[in-house]
């Protein structure tokens, strides 16, 4: 017979994936300098859920994605990954990380797509979708082909495996990154503005390997400055301006009756 | 030129003594200029400020100094004193001050790697030490080849500075017999001997170069 907290730490890992939301940033703050950049953000995002985060540029909603992913750390706040605290305020309201490991561990379950591609460009393109699991991972250059070329099947890449990024195009490139970001596994893919970099003719095919990985019920947080994307593919839309949440709506309401006045004022400039 | 093939063979004795110093010393100090450049750039202060203060006392003397304090000055040094053989001597002597040029080279190299590549590799799950061995340094060694180039054709010529332990390479070879037979014909096939030893090491690293240019 199981022991009381045997029986407990089983209940609860059985209902911490029904009830743990996959992010949840609470009342995070973020300064550079005496620039304070996060005033205050929350946010949760729901297994499955694709949140399209919009607002003006310096509104901090890079910053706030990169925050989640530790690549910026926060002077306040909260942030659990699927119910695992990455950071957390100590006693006098500043924020405390777990340890390195546990960091690297939790942030690992998040993929991340960047503005500027950032793909490594001594390495061909399958070899860039196949470092990190054979580095990070250990795993086998044998096991894990299959499953990159797959991955570049899915973006659309196969006939350039063996191209350097610097032949490619810069949707090509992101829909690399994409792969790259895959072969990982992660269970979140977080993407920082992925079509800003672009020729506008070239956002569409990545635009389109995303709404491809949404409607496989990808976990994803977008900054993104696309409309059309937030509109038909992103389930809720944040707004943020001067480092705050403004508002957070299912995107069709979001669209229709958005309830701020900076949001219309926002999307009114956009049209 | 009978006369030339007659000095031929004890030229090539000294280019011996030249290559031997040149490799050890290439052996020696790119791994410990690598360290040196990895220190310099780390988070721990005091290391990289002696690093730093390393780099100033062995870029800011002359190589000639230190190999006659290694080797005439270190065995009267209270506590580290040891006498060392003239060309082990010179060897200690060569690799510790390339290693302080090599250091320089490589943090250039390194701190021009855009941060995007270690964001990226962060958020793939890379450590600090994946990053530089599978990610960074990859890419620095492309960037280092022309400065790297420089710097080994010098260090071929400062092989020749070992006169002054009275070690017989290639220069002084030829001095040698320039003061037996009057005649400074040595002088030119030493030359020779010299500019054959660059063009291979020129001719080396363009291949290096075309080699990590594929990915332009």
């Amino acid at each position: 017979m199981p022991s009381m907290t045997e029986a407990a730490s089983i209940a609860s890992s059985a209902a911490s994936p029904m009830t743990s939301p996959m992010i949840l940033a609470d009342d995070i703050h973020k300064r550079f300098g005496s620039h304070e950049v996060l005033k205050g953000v929350s946010l949760t995002l729901a297994k499955g859920e694709v949140i399209a985060v919009i607002g003006p540029s310096g509104s901090g909603k890079s910053t706030f994605l990169r925050c989640l992913n530790h690549l910026e750390t926060i002077d306040a706040g909260r942030i659990d990954i699927e119910g695992d605290t990455l950071v957390a305020n100590d006693a006098h309201g500043r924020a405390r990380y777990v340890a390195d490991t546990e960091v690297r561990r939790i942030c690992a379950r998040m993929g991340m797509v960047f503005q500027h591609f950032n793909l490594f460009p001594h390495l061909t393109v399958l070899q860039n979708v196949i470092e990190a699991p054979v580095t990070v991972k250990g795993m086998k250059r044998e096991a894990i082909l299959p499953k990159a070329e797959e991955l570049l099947k899915k973006v659309g890449l196969l006939d350039k495996r063996d191209a350097y990024p610097s032949r490619l195009s810069g949707g090509q490139k992101q829909r690399v990154a994409i792969a790259r970001a895959l072969a990982m596994a992660p269970d979140i893919m977080l993407f920082d503005e992925p079509t800003s970099a672009l020729d506008p003719e070239l956002t569409g095919e990545v635009l389109r390997t995303m709404r491809q990985l949404a409607d496989e019920h990808m976990t994803m947080l977008v900054v993104t400055h696309e409309m059309g994307f937030a509109r038909e593919v992103a389930s809720r839309v944040a707004f943020m301006d001067g480092g705050k949440l403004i508002e957070s709506q299912p995107s069709a309401a979001f669209f229709a009756n958005p309830q701020h006045p900076r949001t219309r004022a926002f999307l009114e400039s956009m049209l | 030129m009978d006369y030339v093939l007659s000095i031929i063979g004890p030229l090539a004795e000294g280019s011996l003594v030249t290559l031997k110093l040149f490799f050890i010393t290439l052996a020696l100090a790119v791994p410990l200029g690598l360290a040196l450049a990895l220190i310099r750039i780390s988070r721990f202060t005091v290391a990289s400020q002696a690093v730093n203060g390393y780099i100033w006392l062995m870029r800011g003397t002359p190589l000639m100094l230190q190999l006659l304090f290694i080797y005439f000055a270190l065995p009267f040094v209270p506590v580290i004193g040891i006498r060392l053989p003239d060309f082990p001597a010179a060897i200690v002597a060569f690799a510790l001050n390339y290693a302080a040029y090599f250091a320089e080279i490589f943090r250039a190299g390194i701190q021009s790697i855009d941060r995007g590549q270690y964001e990226g590799a962060k958020v793939l799950g890379f450590s600090y030490g994946q990053t530089m061995r599978r990610i960074v340094l990859p890419q620095v060694v492309k960037r280092i080849l022309p400065p790297m180039s420089n710097e080994t054709i010098t260090l071929v010529k400062d092989t020749s500075l070992i006169y002054v332990l009275a070690l017989n390479d290639l220069l002084r070879a030829a001095r040698g017999i320039v003061q037996r037979d009057f005649t400074i014909t040595p002088f030119v096939v030493a030359a020779a001997f010299y500019l054959l030893m660059t063009l291979v090491l020129t001719w080396f690293f363009q291949r290096l170069e075309k080699r990590h240019a594929v990915y332009d």
